[in-house]
């Protein structure tokens, strides 16, 4: 029993190590994004992390990747991308989509 | 003023497909009026509910509270969907014999009437706390300001209601003879695109993998944001980019409530025959 415990212990903490992807970070800044353009590696997981440091929420949304979340104001939203094959994935802050500002696109190769 | 009417146009119209498949689908219970209208306000509740308890929302479950709520929200509304289909293909042949409710005891139709009031509720709530947010988010951001926004907001909301409203009208049309069997299919694609939507949520969640995506991509060909692809993604669950583990799922949820269906109307034959039996004897 003892002995299965630490093994469940050890797989749990291998799979952590495993689940440590790449961070990568977008701001939103006056519904803006910066960069508009942010290139990810191709075929493995990323965690986009969002950072809107508006007052107001924004949405990161995008139809080609298959994602939408809402980022309350001043806070910061981690998106789960990947593996993803190379191409160009646009995004838009749904809110004011309309605005060239609040659209972005993800380059992945 | 037009972003705002846009926007809420989109999410108000997929709340008013659900509520006029569920309306359309629910004929002949008894107060079941009653039932979506409680629906729709504590849908409203929630949502606002919800809009304000964003913040905390999202930093639950390491970032992914936002994802796993909606999952949970879709999936309860699957199984209500689905226990609507299972329910209606005991039912459905005497209610579409009498279109009334004589037959049915009042017990039955509260059960039914719970479910109408569950999923009106869980589709508001989902739309609308979106549209709070949005409309939240414009109103003190833009120049237009609170007033236009509102108007904006508005108009939306009337082009989505009035969506809803030609598409419960064109189903009464149906004949009685093919009615419910018209309306079970539509809740049943209905609920294939909930299960599909979840899934989309598990694997942003990361609790799923997404097994191709996209899948495939017909954006060029229908897309999403057009008026035919928005009706289509309210109604079947189209999605331009799905990814593999959505289309995994939408079928099995189909066939489930499919095999569900079938056996809950053979037992109900079943036990039809045996009566004519002992009736004979």
């Amino acid at each position: 029993m003892k002995r299965l415990l630490s093994l469940t212990v050890l797989l749990l903490a291998a799979t952590a190590t495993l689940a440590a992807v790449d961070e990568f970070t977008l701001t939103i800044k006056d519904h803006a994004f910066v960069p508009k353009e942010i290139t990810l590696p191709a075929g493995k997981k990323v965690k986009l992390l969002v950072i809107n440091q508006d007052a107001t929420p924004a949405e990161f949304e995008s139809k080609a990747l298959g994602r939408e979340k809402v980022i309350p104001g001043k806070s910061t939203g981690t998106v789960n991308l990947g593996p993803l094959k190379p191409g160009r994935y646009p995004f838009v802050e749904e809110y004011h989509e309309n605005d060239p500002a609040a659209q972005g696109v993800i380059i992945v190769e | 003023m037009f972003a705002a009417a846009l926007i809420v146009f989109r999410e108000s119209l997929e709340a008013a497909l659900i509520i006029s498949i569920m309306a359309a689908a629910t004929r002949g219970i008894p107060s079941r009026g009653r039932w979506m209208l409680a629906g729709v306000l504590a849908g409203l509740c929630g949502a606002t509910v919800v809009a304000a308890g964003m913040g905390a929302m999202s930093d639950m479950a390491e970032g992914m509270g936002q994802e796993l709520f909606n999952a949970a929200i879709l999936i309860l509304a699957v199984g209500m969907l689905a226990w609507h289909n299972i329910w209606m293909s005991i039912h459905g042949r005497e209610m579409a014999a009498k279109a009334q409710s004589a037959a049915r005891s009042v017990k039955e139709g509260t059960r039914e009437g719970s479910v109408i009031f569950l999923v009106i509720a869980l589709a508001v709530l989902r739309e609308g706390a979106e549209t709070v947010l949005f409309l939240y988010s414009l109103a003190t951001s833009s120049e237009d300001g609170l007033r236009t926004t509102i108007g904006g907001g508005l108009s939306g909301l009337a082009a989505g209601s009035l969506v809803g409203v030609l598409l419960y009208a064109g189903l009464l049309r149906i004949p009685l003879r093919w009615f419910f069997s018209i309306t079970g299919v539509l809740v049943m694609l209905l609920a294939a695109s909930m299960a599909s939507q979840a899934a989309r949520f598990l694997i942003q969640a990361d609790l799923l993998p997404s097994y191709g995506a996209p899948l495939w991509d017909t954006s060029a060909t229908l897309s999403q944001t057009s008026a035919l692809g928005l009706l289509l993604h309210g109604l079947i669950g189209y999605e331009a980019q799905p990814a593999g583990m959505q289309i995994i799922s939408y079928v099995m949820v189909l066939l489930a409530i499919a095999a569900g269906m079938y056996w809950a109307g053979s037992r109900k034959r079943r036990e039809a025959r045996q009566h004519t039996l002992a009736d004979a004897h």
